[in-house]
């Protein structure tokens, strides 16, 4: 007889698991990689968010007696040829990436999910032409997409977040738009005409509130891919401009010349996209296996 | 006798039917050509009669009970043709948004499926108090309180607990009942039942009609209920159609159907239920192989001319080939479209 120590299991399971915070402890136990991935993007939201109390230097304060100065004592992380302390340019960094990414993403999936909802939900003229318009959309990659809406609308804060959230919609309208050819055939969508249901207020009531378990995911996942993306079009000279602090465009302006002499300006810049593309990731795979218990381990 | 005439005099010692349907068309434009689907169907349902609409697969019986909901789909299916009186509003004529003022308020329908007839995201409370709010401008409360109400009325346990859960808490029997209480939360004056129990087993089957039966009595719902089961039939119908082929072929009271059908294909359908008494072995001769209706339901674009089962009837002659029957009163109270309904009961001897 197989020996199964069955308290060890429930306890897996979750049986015996009540109340708010036994249930996240138990998320943390079930998925730790999610969890240190939303550890890694909670810490960089309280960056964000302390800025000003983390760090005593101004980020755009330039100082010409500390130009390229190492990382030491009084420059945490070194500063750049301008003198501007590092540590607080990374430090306030972190507010222009998390708005870009969370603001592009947003908007993204607003209008992703409006275009993939009423194309899969209505179909007929509509869907053919909103499908063509994704498709010519689709044929660029995500970089080269926002790269052409950033040159269109020109560097600025919000055209960065908008040209990113064009970009984004594509891969969100495609999947919100096959989920809901799906769901729209589901009994339950017949049972609700039968009611005497309008068709916008199905798409809204009935379909809509069924897609969002995928696009959940799915926003999690864009998450990070925004924040390479503004870093990229940042690196190229298109994203956010001066005086908001980017960390692409931190590198792009120490690449090429201070690459060898002050490598710090190039180091710490590069890992905190790291990190917290890192994190967006590790937490978008674990709420998609949270979602989704067929997939994956 | 045509049809028309036959829905006239349709039990005259009710009142005023809450549901007239004459000479109904359906048609299907498909690929495979012109789909008649329903082809001049007519019948008359009075308050709180249960009325039910049996045949084979294929035979219009689906389709007749989305047309009265006007929930065909289109393309490829449209009503071409009739009428469909409820009250004294033909649904027929009625803009889409007038439409959805009389579905799930006048005229209500629960489907076969009850495992997915509930939208899975959503509470069966908001659900229920969802067609509430949006036919009798409730508010929400008062909305959740009349759903608690109906969830009592179809015999769900605790039903200000069930309020608050979601579907996939249900059992199917559980859900079906949700499913009705949804369907009768705005007091319709029918109730469509599409196969209600096929997807139940069968001793939630009989609680499922016990429940639906209970409603017309104390609401005093028309029902029109869509099955193939003649068991069910038997136990609940006050009045029945056998339709065959997107034709009524045969309509009688519940007991003159089984006691004398008119048609040989009514009388095949009851033939071919089995026979419990005949199992047991009760005398050994009277064991006899089950009976079925030889061969197919024939296809609906290419239907034969003359009567559609004449191929599969033993009783069929060159005229029924050549002709189709007229659909003609055979006994009081009972109409059918044979040629041959005086020769019936050859079949049970062939």
């Amino acid at each position: 007889m197989l020996a199964l120590d069955h308290t060890a299991e429930l306890e897996k399971a979750g049986a015996n698991v009540s109340g708010k915070r036994s249930a996240a402890l138990h998320l943390i136990r079930r998925y730790p990689l999610g969890a240190v991935g939303a550890l890694i993007i909670l810490f960089f939201v309280a960056v964000a968010v302390f800025a000003g109390v983390i760090t005593a230097f101004d980020p755009l304060t330039t100082n010409s007696e500390a130009a390229l100065a190492r990382p030491g004592a009084e420059h945490l992380l070194g500063a750049d040829f301008m003198g501007r302390d590092m540590f607080a340019r990374i430090v306030y960094g972190a507010r222009t990436s998390l708005m870009v990414s969370v603001g592009a993403t947003a908007l993204g999936c607003l209008g992703g999910v409006l275009i993939g909802l009423s194309s899969g939900f209505f179909g007929g003229w509509f869907d053919l032409i909103a499908q063509r318009f994704i498709d010519i959309l689709q044929a660029l990659p995500l970089l080269v997409l926002a790269l052409v809406m950033a040159a269109a609308l020109g560097p600025s804060l919000q055209n960065t977040i908008v040209a990113i959230s064009i970009a984004l919609i594509p891969n969100i309208a495609r999947v919100i738009r096959s989920n809901t050819l799906s769901l729209r055939e589901l009994p339950f969508v017949e049972a609700a005409r039968a009611v005497g249901m309008s068709e916008i207020r199905i798409a809204l009531t009935q379909v809509l509130p069924n897609t969002l378990a995928p696009l959940i995911v799915l926003a999690t996942a864009q998450l990070g891919s925004a924040i390479l993306v503004e870093s990229s079009l940042a690196f190229l000279g298109l994203g956010v401009p001066e005086p908001h602090p980017s960390w692409g465009r931190m590198l792009s302006e120490s690449a090429a010349d201070y690459v060898r002499t002050a490598p710090w300006l190039v180091i710490f810049p590069g890992l905190a996209i790291s990190a917290v593309v890192f994190g967006t990731n590790l937490l978008g795979d674990a709420i998609r296996d949270m979602l989704d218990p067929r997939q994956g381990t | 006798m045509t049809s028309q005439s036959a829905v006239d005099m349709a039990d005259p010692t009710v009142d005023a039917p809450v549901l007239q349907v004459a000479n109904l068309q359906t048609w299907f434009y498909t690929r495979a050509g012109l789909v008649k689907a329903v082809d001049g169907v007519s019948f008359s349902l009075a308050r709180g009669e249960t009325l039910a609409i049996v045949g084979e697969s294929g035979c219009g019986k689906s389709v007749t009970s989305l047309s009265l909901m006007r929930l065909v789909a289109d393309p490829p299916g449209r009503i071409v043709g009739g009428t469909v009186h409820l009250g004294d509003t033909d649904l027929l004529r009625l803009d889409e948004a007038a439409m959805r003022a009389v579905r799930g308020n006048r005229i209500a329908m629960i489907f076969q499926e009850p495992m997915t007839s509930l939208n899975p995201v959503m509470t069966i409370g908001r659900q229920i108090s969802e067609s509430v709010i949006l036919h009798q401008r409730l508010s929400r409360a008062a909305a959740l309180e009349r759903t608690i109400e109906m969830l009592r009325l179809v015999g769900i346990p605790e039903p200000a607990q069930r309020v608050k859960e979601y579907p996939h808490l249900l059992s199917g029997g559980m859900r079906q009942r949700a499913m009705i209480a949804m369907a009768l939360a705005c007091n319709p004056e029918v109730l469509i039942a599409d196969e209600p129990t096929s997807a139940l087993d069968v001793t939630i089957q009989a609680q499922i009609l016990e429940v639906i039966a209970k409603l017309r009595r104390e609401l005093g719902t028309a029902v029109i209920l869509i099955t193939h089961d003649l068991g069910v039939v038997a136990e609940t119908a006050d009045r029945v159609i056998v339709m065959y082929a997107g034709r009524k072929v045969e309509e009688a009271s519940t007991m003159d159907l089984f006691v004398r059908p008119m048609h040989p294909y009514t009388r095949g359908l009851i033939n071919s239920i089995p026979r419990l008494s005949l199992m047991r072995g009760e005398s050994q001769a009277a064991v006899t192989r089950l009976q079925e209706i030889p061969g197919m339901v024939p296809a609906l674009s290419n239907l034969p001319e003359g009567c559609a089962f004449a191929p599969r009837c033993a009783l069929a002659s060159d005229t029924c080939r050549r002709e189709y029957p007229p659909y003609e009163q055979k006994q009081p109270g009972q109409w059918a479209a044979c040629w041959h309904s005086d020769q019936i009961e050859r079949i049970d001897h062939d």
